[in-house]
């Protein structure tokens, strides 16, 4: 158990130094990439996702299975409006801040203080939305 | 010394979205986990503020590998960008340049503009929209839609999902809207 936490550690570090080092956490690179004026983030989607995609489809071919011998199991989402109207917000936030959930923790690792009032904003955002879910549309 | 030199100079998408697109049959493989940061900002609601909220009620230590994969995110920042400080950055293109430099961002070194994101410029009601209605928006939107950039952009397309192409349409093309017409109107 506790080498598979320090696996999920290490998924996480190689995951945010990868972000850092491409520059996927810079607001002038998503100012950019929302201009379509560069390719670095699109580069970055367009070979992330078929990259996700073949990996997956090889542990299905040779029935792969987790470390501890389970079958591997994707959990299919069922739709609902909550995608569309939390995606239109989401969008407003991301092109302000230029900052989605993952590159707001890798800013503050980088030592940007300031990236703590997004975060600090980010988590007063899910919270409101967790207390107001059973009066929004889904 | 040559490979650190090399991990120092910006690493180009070919390199980084690979990469980061592993990350997905990597945690499937380690405990059958699903790629997804948004949700460790309501893991972190559920640990510190549930307040009896419902959808806050949950045993967040069964999450704890999420909360331990954004801890890597904070080290792995700290690595990048301090440790692994490259001597010249990648280059912005100049069209960028331009049109920043005409919303009055002049300075375009580092990850972040100074002009609105830093302690002494930060409280303008303008500047206050941007950082923390921004960041309040990214954190309601994404528990809305049940995913962000990761959870839905990578790991939900890459895995056939039709509503995250749904929401990875919607939050794209709501971020070019707001980049290229409300920006402008909170930077004049």
């Amino acid at each position: 158990m506790k080498k598979r936490n320090f696996l999920y550690l290490l998924t996480g570090i190689v995951f945010g130094v990868t972000l850092m080092k491409s520059d996927a956490v810079s607001w002038f690179r998503m100012q950019e990439m929302f201009r379509f004026q560069g390719f670095q983030i699109f580069g970055i989607f367009m070979t992330a996702v078929p990259s996700a995609f073949i990996g997956i489809f090889l542990i299905k071919k040779f029935k792969l299975t987790t470390l501890d011998g389970e079958p591997i199991k994707i959990a299919k989402k069922e739709f609902n409006w909550g995608y569309v109207y939390g995606s239109l917000l989401f969008g407003v936030g991301w092109g302000l801040t230029g900052a989605c959930p993952g590159p707001i923790y890798v800013q503050i690792g980088s030592g940007l203080s300031i990236s703590l009032v997004i975060l600090i904003s980010a988590l007063a955002g899910t919270w409101v939305y967790s207390y107001l879910r059973p009066h929004l549309p889904h | 010394m040559e490979i650190i030199d090399l991990l120092r100079r910006p690493w180009p998408w070919y390199v980084a979205g690979p990469i980061i697109g592993l990350t997905v049959p990597a945690l499937l493989l380690l405990g059958n986990k699903m790629l997804g940061i948004s949700s460790t900002l309501r893991h972190v609601c559920a640990m510190c503020f549930p307040a009896n909220i419902p959808f806050l009620k949950y045993n967040w230590k069964d999450k704890l590998w999420n909360i331990l994969f954004a801890v890597g995110l904070l080290l792995g920042g700290f690595i990048g960008g301090v440790l692994l400080q490259p001597a010249t950055p990648m280059p912005l293109s100049l069209k960028t340049i331009d049109s920043l430099r005409e919303l009055g961002i002049v300075q375009q070194n580092g990850i972040l503009p100074l002009e609105i994101f830093s302690w002494s410029n930060l409280f303008t009601w303008q500047h206050l929209v941007i950082v923390a209605g921004g960041g309040f928006l990214v954190g309601f939107g994404t528990r809305y839609s049940g995913g962000c950039t990761s959870g839905h952009g990578i790991a939900g397309l890459s895995t056939l999902q039709w509503p995250s192409l749904v929401a990875t349409i919607l939050f794209f093309a709501s971020g070019i809207v707001t980049a290229n017409f409300i920006l402008p109107l909170l930077l004049k």
